[in-house]
């Protein structure tokens, strides 16, 4: 069953795709697994686990040291996935990329390197109620240890941001908006470049939580002017601890380095020492090269489907979704029309609890996520204490959906 | 593997239906804890008198498994003496643990909750309670100790 496109285009073969998964052929308790958490983490192609296992069996070794064949191998490799990853999002200059661990260590690379240099007290870093903790808890570190202050801007009943209140929070003193480009409980996604050319007004600089935003959307960091854009590898059919920060140039090369350690340093002296240029200034010690390989053919992988095809097919699975969610009496969360939201779907069901949900659920081979979803500001605002989400990926259908449903109704027969 | 084992009748019977939970004016003894991982929330009051848990009730909310599991704790514990309360709580970890395996005389109702111990994420709900329980209790004993000086 292909998609069909709003012009009538099919545009993404979801059978084919499926085959590229092998995981997708497991059985959980005796039943097709239906996958709907790939907010939490992506599955994976055979394309990526392949680009891993040849890594490893073929070309293993420490980059940027040694100088024999493997070595340069490794490092041509490794250098090549940073060029593709900055292609990827839209920049001409690999230096723009650090690599790490993904979107909750770029957040404390820019908080460390970026915040505790240039912060002083009573500047303000303005955030959003919509925020995953790891775009919080490293402002408020921050905040601690240079008295700047935080400050959020609410989310409306329909879980938009309100652009208003933004706009008043926004003052002379505002240093830094750090804000999702896609809730990974609500699926909000904000006018991006509205906020950046506001925030720039006022001599703020931007950055955008991509961990949703980039494995969903066709992302160009030209087109969103943000300063910042942090990205998850593992989010995106990439291996886990792959991704990083994207910066302009400018902000990395004024930045004090994160981690220190082996191959950032140009010369090292008794008390002090010099960096190398960006963007190794911030990658301190053996990096996750087979990690970043691994990203870089998940980015082949997706090339040739195209992140328009992606999100439409992702539009068109999450609406059935919502829909039918609606249809059985469940609470959807969040704006319920596509057009402006991502694909991850928060709901509350007949007073069943989330945890107990997902157990029937899991039972039924259907895999959600129970919980606050790393969101405890947000979900005090929504008036509950946990949500149940399912989130889609490129290689969900619709016939998934309707397992879910059925799922749901079997969980509400036992709790009924 | 079956759901049956896990959502047992008695523990959904609990979970609906929950067992002392109120406040406890009376209580000289409370503790609060949250789950961090998934939200749920227990306060546990104790009211010692005479060296027993005279009364105890709890308050909070979550899933079935930790709502059921205080529930049960509050009729399992009341009128018993502090230590017995405290033996039945390192019993009830054993049990989550896999090491004690439940007498009906001992653990009544609390026999339903053996089923969590297939399913290892859902233990931490089933434990919360106790948690709770062991902490408030702990003031029980500090309570005696300044007492007898």
């Amino acid at each position: 069953m292909a998609t069909v496109a709003r012009t009538g285009t099919p545009v993404l073969d979801v059978e084919r795709i499926r085959k590229d998964f092998p995981i997708l052929d497991r059985r959980i308790h005796d039943r097709p697994l239906v996958y709907l958490d790939s907010a939490a983490t992506s599955q994976k192609p055979r394309a990526v686990i392949d680009a891993i296992v040849d890594y490893y069996e073929r070309h293993n070794a420490n980059i940027h040291r040694s100088v024999h064949t493997l070595a340069e191998e490794a490092t041509v490799m490794y250098e090549a996935a940073r060029s593709k990853l900055a292609g990827w999002v839209g920049s001409d200059d690999p230096a723009t990329i650090v690599f790490n661990r993904g979107t909750t260590e770029a957040v404390n690379l820019v908080a460390h390197g970026w915040g505790r240099k240039f912060l002083r007290e009573g500047d303000e870093i303005v955030l959003s109620e919509l925020e995953h903790h790891s775009n919080i808890i490293p402002w408020q570190l921050v905040a601690q240890a240079t008295g700047a202050v935080l400050r959020y801007v609410p989310v409306t009943d329909e879980g938009r941001l309100d652009l208003d209140a933004f706009d008043s929070l926004l003052g002379p003193r505002a240093k830094l908006v750090a804000i999702s480009g896609m809730s990974n409980v609500l699926g909000t996604m904000p006018p991006l470049r509205r906020i950046a050319d506001d925030a720039h007004a006022v001599g703020a600089l931007v950055l955008v939580d991509g961990a949703q935003l980039v494995p969903h959307a066709p992302v160009d960091v030209r087109m969103l002017d943000c300063d910042f854009l942090t990205i998850s590898g593992h989010k995106m059919l990439g291996p886990t601890a792959s991704g990083g920060l994207y910066a302009k140039r400018e902000h990395l090369e004024a930045m004090d380095p994160f981690l220190g350690g082996g191959e950032m340093i140009r010369e090292v002296g008794r008390d002090t020492s010099t960096w190398r240029e960006i963007p190794w200034k911030f990658e301190a010690g053996t990096m996750n090269i087979a990690e970043e390989i691994g990203l870089a053919a998940a980015i082949e992988y997706l090339e040739p489907i195209g992140m328009d095809a992606v999100r439409a097919h992702e539009e068109d699975v999450a609406q059935y979704a919502i829909d039918r969610l609606n249809e059985v009496g469940a609470r959807v969360f969040g704006p319920h029309d596509m057009t402006e939201r991502g694909a991850e779907v928060s709901f509350w069901f007949r007073d069943i609890h989330p945890h107990d949900l997902s157990q029937v659920l899991d039972q039924e081979g259907v895999a959600i996520r129970a919980g606050h979803h790393c969101t405890q500001i947000l979900h005090r605002v929504l008036g509950v204490p946990a949500t149940s989400r399912a989130s889609f990926y490129l290689y969900n259908t619709r016939d998934e959906v309707d397992a879910l449903i059925a799922a749901l109704e079997k969980a509400g027969e036992l709790f009924g | 593997m079956s759901l049956d084992d896990l959502y047992k009748e008695v523990i959904l019977d609990h979970y609906k239906n929950p067992r002392n939970k109120r406040e406890l004016p009376e209580a000289e003894l409370s503790c609060s804890r949250n789950n961090p991982l998934c939200g749920d929330e227990i306060t546990v009051y104790a009211h010692v008198a005479d060296g027993n848990v005279a009364d105890v009730a709890f308050v909070g909310q979550g899933c079935s498994i930790s709502q059921s599991s205080a529930s049960m704790l509050t009729e399992a514990v009341k009128g018993k003496p502090v230590p017995e309360a405290l033996h039945l709580a390192a019993d009830f970890r054993g049990m989550m643990a896999g090491e004690v395996d439940p007498s009906e005389d001992e653990f009544g109702d609390l026999v339903a909750l053996k089923g969590v111990v297939k399913y290892p994420i859902r233990i931490k709900c089933a434990v919360l309670a106790w948690d709770v329980l062991q902490e408030a209790l702990a003031g029980a004993g500090e309570a005696t100790a300044s007492a007898a000086h």
